[in-house]
């Protein structure tokens, strides 16, 4: 019960308004399609530079938690999912808001998004503490092995070829190696005076995610996106709360899903809301109603979705392994304020850590109370001309580049990587594993050379990384992630 | 054919790549600098060739490849946002580049009709308070000091 003592912190003048801010900006960026939450928290990055540790990440675990949330606006007003997380969500809610009832639509997504996620918070707040004693039992062969299992997971499920996918994940393996060697200082890879830094992580994360929506925006040309937003009538909470009530099981059975596949790193909010949504259909007394505009879709895909969020950042708490890209992008965000996450985290900066954690639990409730009247003017940004939003991710992209060493560098290598991505997310290759692989990169190669010096001074090699309980573990992980993707593979063919 | 020659070319660039690193990694020195990413590149370079000969073979479905359409709507923007970032921003300063990148994309790519005066009164505008938003956002708030160029 360590949390409570840290409550304070969140109601801190500064601290409290960084928090609504960034939920009601996420909310609005949430439900902008095209700004996914990595997107908007790799963007806001730059700005925790000047904050803060701690009001820079109740910034930042704000945005996540609204951006999930927000998304589901554009779901049910737009038919457009604000991020992949919102799919499922789409499948009931615009049929709903289309029959009149968007109000009620919204007040049930945004309902169940907050219990999915004050239970996922909680979650958040229990497991990691007894996750991250437990985390001291890991040596360098299995957090080599760890972070092998984040880039493997997140390349086999995220992409849609396998080989793509892992090959994605090599690439930012190998990215992550540029630069001056850690142990020996030796220069490597450096093509160009620009690289002899290294790969900043955040300008890397703002190429990545941010440049291909600016330049996806650019090959849309002049065209105009007719996009028809629905009226919405009004609807009582009230008897909403009431149909939560008698949807319950829905809630549950989303939040449970929700919450055990956030733990699992690399699958994301997408596979969450599509898993509950299916099994909540196969639970239900009306299973013919899904898909009609029926309450208990909504409940199951928003209570998932956000019932993720939480737990999908214990494995980044505990063993500084991102359980998702946003995940990943926060891990960003830690490092660039010295906090180095792990099983010390909460013996060394408990005061961050738990006033984090707790602003997330106060951030899910100001995201019901704003989501709930704000949700239908937010859905308004996107009838913003798709030429504005380039040019303000575009500025924002270079200007915060830039700010993180005052480095004219970092934004030429936001440039490059921006640019190369959206080519190559055309020919199947995806970001998620690409930034794993460049932040989990140096945790591997660190692990490895430490395991390698240990093993050369034991057993050798082979034993020490391949023998022992917790090593054949996780390499089984690694095969039944790749044995899983092959097999969903041919069954597709 | 033409998505099949586009995969080629691309998994072929990317093996070539994944190639030249396995090289330098197992010929610079000291080795021990370069264990791990021989340990990587080995494993890019298989898995690189097994993308290849996929692609080679028409076996890849994955990606939709690049339309001559998409590509030539999008170039004029991709242009104005290379000269921005890689020459503009430091020849002219941060806060000019970004006025005038910001403009020229509006007039690219904005909707409205380039005959009515009304919309170029409004690409201005927006501009003009776009980037004295940014000014103040980085340069007053956050005082990051960007290149000053010629202008500012």
């Amino acid at each position: 019960m360590e949390f409570i003592a840290y409550f304070g912190g969140v109601f801190e003048p500064a601290a409290f308004m960084l928090l609504v801010m960034g939920t009601v900006g996420g909310l609005i960026l949430g439900a902008t399609p095209g700004l996914s939450p990595t997107m908007a928290v790799a963007l806001l990055i730059p700005f925790t530079f000047h904050l803060q540790p701690v009001h820079g990440l109740i910034l930042l675990g704000a945005a996540y938690t609204s951006t999930v949330a927000g998304g589901a606006v554009s779901a049910i007003l737009l038919k457009i999912p604000g991020a992949p997380a919102n799919i499922a969500t789409t499948l009931d809610g615009y049929t709903m808001a289309k029959s009149g009832n968007g109000a009620k639509a919204l007040q049930l997504s945004f309902l169940s998004s907050a219990i999915g996620g004050i239970i996922g918070v909680l979650l958040l707040i229990f497991l990691t503490p007894i996750l991250a004693q437990w985390a001291l039992i890991f040596g360098p062969s299995h957090l080599f092995w760890l972070a092998i299992i984040g880039v493997t997971v997140i390349g086999t499920l995220d992409s849609q070829s396998l080989a793509k996918g892992l090959l994605s994940g090599c690439i930012g393996l190998w990215l992550a190696t540029i630069g001056f060697d850690d142990i020996l200082g030796t220069q490597r890879f450096i093509f160009h005076p620009s690289l002899g830094g290294g790969i900043n992580i955040i300008p890397a994360l703002i190429g990545l995610f941010a440049l291909p929506q600016v330049i996806k925006m650019f090959a849309k040309g002049r065209n105009i996106d007719k996009i028809d937003i629905l009226k919405i009538k009004k609807h009582s909470l009230f008897d909403a709360i009431r149909e939560v009530k008698l949807y319950k099981k829905s809630v549950l059975i989303g939040t449970s899903i929700g919450s055990v596949i956030g733990l699992i790193p690399g699958i994301g909010g997408q596979i969450a809301g599509l898993v509950a949504y299916d099994q909540a259909k196969k639970f239900s007394t009306q299973p013919k109603k899904f898909g009609t505009g029926h309450s208990e879709g909504i409940l199951a895909a928003e209570s998932a979705n956000n019932a993720m969020v939480g737990p999908s950042l214990v494995p980044l708490l505990t063993l500084s392994i991102p359980g998702s890209p946003t995940a990943a992008v926060l891990l960003g965000g830690l490092l660039i304020h010295g906090i180095f996450p792990g099983s010390d985290l909460f013996n060394n900066y408990p005061q961050i850590a738990w006033t984090f954690i707790n602003s997330m639990l106060i951030g899910q409730i100001l995201m019901l109370l704003f989501g709930l009247y704000i949700a239908a003017y937010a859905a308004r940004i996107a009838q913003v001309p798709q030429s504005i939003m380039a040019t303000i991710v575009l500025g924002l992209a270079v200007f915060g580049s830039y700010s993180v060493q005052n480095s004219m560098n970092d934004v030429y290598i936001m440039a490059a990587l921006g640019i190369a991505m959206y080519f190559l997310e055309k020919f199947g290759f995806s970001a998620a594993p690409l930034v794993l692989g460049l932040i989990l990169g140096p945790i591997a190669e660190a692990n490895f050379i430490q395991g390698s010096l240990i093993a050369n001074a034991t057993d050798g090699a082979f034993t020490y990384f391949f023998t022992g309980g917790l090593n054949i573990f996780l390499i089984c992980v690694v095969v039944l992630s790749i044995t899983y993707s092959l097999r969903l593979t041919l069954s597709r063919k | 054919m033409v998505r099949r020659i586009q995969h080629s070319v691309t998994s072929g660039v990317i093996c070539m790549v994944g190639i030249w690193i396995l090289y330098l990694s197992f010929t610079q020195e000291p080795s021990e600098a370069f264990l791990f990413p021989r340990l990587v590149s080995i494993i890019f370079v298989l898995l690189a060739l097994w993308t290849f000969i996929k692609a080679c073979l028409g076996r890849s479905k994955v990606g939709t490849g690049l339309n001559y359409n998409d590509f030539m709507q999008l170039l004029p923007g991709l242009l104005v946002s290379i000269v921005y970032v890689f020459w503009l921003a430091k020849f002219l300063g941060f806060y000019a580049a970004l006025f005038l990148c910001s403009f020229t994309l509006l007039v690219l790519y904005d909707p409205a009709s380039h005959h009515l005066f009304r919309s170029w009164i409004k690409r201005l505008v927006i501009t003009s308070c776009f980037t004295a938003v940014m000014y103040i956002l980085f340069y007053e708030l956050l005082q990051v000091y960007t290149p000053k160029g010629y202008l500012f």
